[in-house]
C-alpha cells in the first residue's frame, strides 16, 4: 500500500495511520492531504497515529509541515493518539512539534476542532455577518 | 618441586581440632562487646567449614591461585560467611580479620612443627601468608559487593517510590516531585506520567516541584521535556510549587520556560485546572446543605 486513506467527516478530514510510516508514504500523505483539504473545503484535519510504534525525525518534521500547510489552507490540524514511547522519543529528538495541536484520542481531537472552528465562525460572523 | 613437602595441608588435618578450638576462641574474644553478633555455635560451624575447605584446597592445589576451580568451595564458603556476618552488622575489616586471625595460630603451629628448619619454615610462612592474605582480600571484595547490591536495590526502590502520579480529580493528575531530577529519573517520571495520562485520559497534569531542592538549567530542561512530551499526548501541564528562590534562580540562569503555565502553589494550580474543566468550588452553609438534601 502506498497511499493512506483520507476520510471526510463533515467539515473535517480524518487520517488514520495504520501501517508503519515510511518516508515515501509520508510524502504521499502530505500531497494527498493538501489536495483533499482544498477539494473538500475542510476546516480541520485529524491525524490519528495511535497505531504508530515508532516515529523518526523525518516523520516528526512531516507532521509539523502538514500542520503548517493546512493552516495556510485555513484548516486546523490535530495529531491524536500519540503513544507515550513515541512522545518521549520525539522530545528526546528535540522535536516537540510546536505548531501542532495534540489530543489524547480522536474524540477529544474532534471536540477540540469543533470548539476552535465555532470560535472562528463566531468571530467571522461578528465582523462580516453570518456566512451561512 | 616434588621435594618440597606441603606442610600446611598436613598441619591443617593433623591439628584440626586444636586450630578450630583456638581460632574460634580468638574470634569470640575479639568480638566487640554489646554487639549482637552471630551465635557461638554458628561461628564455630563457620570456622569448621572454612578450615575443611582450606585444607582440601591447599592439599590439591599447590599454586595458591584462588581463581582456580579447586578453590571454588573455599570461595563459596567464604562468600556465605561474609554474607552472614555482614548481615549481623560486621564491617568489611571485621570479616577480613576473621581470616587474618588464623595467621597467628597457624604460624605458632608451624613454628613448633618445623621451627628447627629455618628454610622450610620461612617458605611455609610465606605460602601461608599469601593464601590467607588473598582469602582476606576476597572477603573484603565480597563485602563490598554486598554493599553495592544493597545500594543498587535501594536506588531502584527510591526511583519507584519517588515518582507517584496521583489523580486529583477526573481529568486532573498531579506529579509531586521530590529530590533532584537527573536524566534517569526524568525518564521514569516522564514514562509514568504519560502512562497515567493514557490510562485516565487526563487533560491536565500538575507537576509540583515543592520537593525539588534546586533547579538548574539541566533540571529545567528535564522539566520542559516532560511538559513537551505530555503536550504531545494532548495533555496540558502546569508547573506548581515554585519557591521564591527557585523563581530567582530560573530568571538568573536565563531559563526560558516558554508558554508553560506556572503557579506558586499546588492549590493555585488545582484551581486553574478545575476552572479549565468548567468546575467551580463553592462554600456552603449547613442550612443550605440541609435544604439541598431535602
Amino acid at each position: 500500500m502506498d497511499r493512506i486513506p483520507i476520510l471526510k467527516l463533515g467539515d473535517f478530514l480524518l487520517v488514520t495511520v495504520q501501517v508503519d510510516m515510511h518516508d515515501r508514504l509520508a510524502m504521499n500523505l502530505q500531497e494527498d492531504l493538501t489536495d483533499k483539504i482544498v477539494s473538500a473545503h475542510a476546516r480541520g484535519v485529524l491525524i490519528d497515529i495511535s497505531a504508530l510504534d515508532m516515529v523518526d525525525s523525518f516523520i516528526g518534521r512531516m507532521l509539523g509541515n502538514i500542520a503548517s500547510m493546512s493552516r495556510i489552507l485555513d484548516a486546523e490540524t490535530v495529531v491524536v493518539g500519540m503513544r507515550p514511547a513515541v512522545a518521549i522519543t520525539l522530545v528526546e529528538l528535540g522535536l516537540s512539534l510546536p505548531g501542532v495541536r495534540t489530543a489524547l484520542n480522536v474524540e477529544r481531537g474532534m471536540e477540540m476542532l469543533r470548539a476552535t472552528i465555532s470560535v472562528y465562525a463566531a468571530e467571522y460572523s461578528e465582523y462580516h455577518g453570518d456566512p451561512f | 618441586m616434588a621435594d618440597q613437602e606441603r606442610i600446611l595441608p598436613e598441619l591443617l588435618s593433623k591439628h584440626q581440632t586444636q586450630i578450630l578450638e583456638s581460632w574460634s576462641a580468638e574470634q569470640l574474644r575479639n568480638r566487640r562487646p554489646g554487639k549482637a553478633g552471630i551465635s557461638e555455635e554458628d561461628l564455630r560451624g563457620q570456622c569448621r567449614d572454612f578450615l575443611n575447605a582450606l585444607q582440601e584446597a591447599s592439599q590439591d592445589d599447590p599454586s595458591d591461585d584462588l581463581q582456580s576451580p579447586i578453590w571454588e568451595r573455599a570461595r563459596d564458603i567464604l562468600t556465605d560467611i561474609s554474607r552472614e556476618q555482614s548481615k549481623h552488622g560486621a564491617s568489611p575489616s571485621d570479616i577480613a580479620t576473621f581470616v587474618f586471625s588464623l595467621k597467628q595460630i597457624l604460624f605458632q603451629l608451624l613454628q613448633t612443627e618445623i621451627g628447627k628448619r629455618p628454610e622450610v619454615f620461612a617458605r611455609e610462612i610465606w605460602t601461608t601468608t599469601l593464601i590467607l592474605d588473598r582469602l582476606g582480600l576476597f572477603t573484603t571484595q565480597v563485602a563490598l559487593k554486598i554493599r553495592e547490591e544493597v545500594i543498587a536495590r535501594q536506588q531502584s526502590e527510591m526511583l519507584e517510590l519517588s515518582t507517584p502520579v496521583v489523580k486529583l480529580w477526573d481529568g486532573v493528575l498531579a506529579l509531586p516531585l521530590i529530590g533532584t531530577l537527573d536524566s534517569e529519573r526524568t525518564q521514569v517520571v516522564m514514562e509514568s506520567l504519560l502512562e497515567e495520562i493514557v490510562r485516565t485520559g487526563a487533560g491536565i497534569a500538575i507537576i509540583d516541584i515543592t520537593g525539588v531542592p534546586t533547579v538548574d538549567t539541566l533540571v529545567a530542561q528535564h522539566l520542559l521535556k516532560t511538559v513537551a512530551a505530555a503536550r504531545l499526548m494532548g495533555a496540558e501541564c502546569i508547573i506548581s510549587g515554585i519557591r521564591p528562590q527557585i523563581a530567582a534562580t530560573i530568571v538568573h540562569l536565563g531559563v526560558d520556560l516558554g508558554d508553560v503555565s506556572t503557579k506558586a502553589t499546588l492549590a493555585d494550580a488545582f484551581a486553574i485546572a478545575l476552572r479549565r474543566n468548567n468546575l467551580v468550588v463553592t462554600r456552603t452553609t449547613p442550612a443550605a446543605r440541609r435544604q439541598s438534601a431535602e
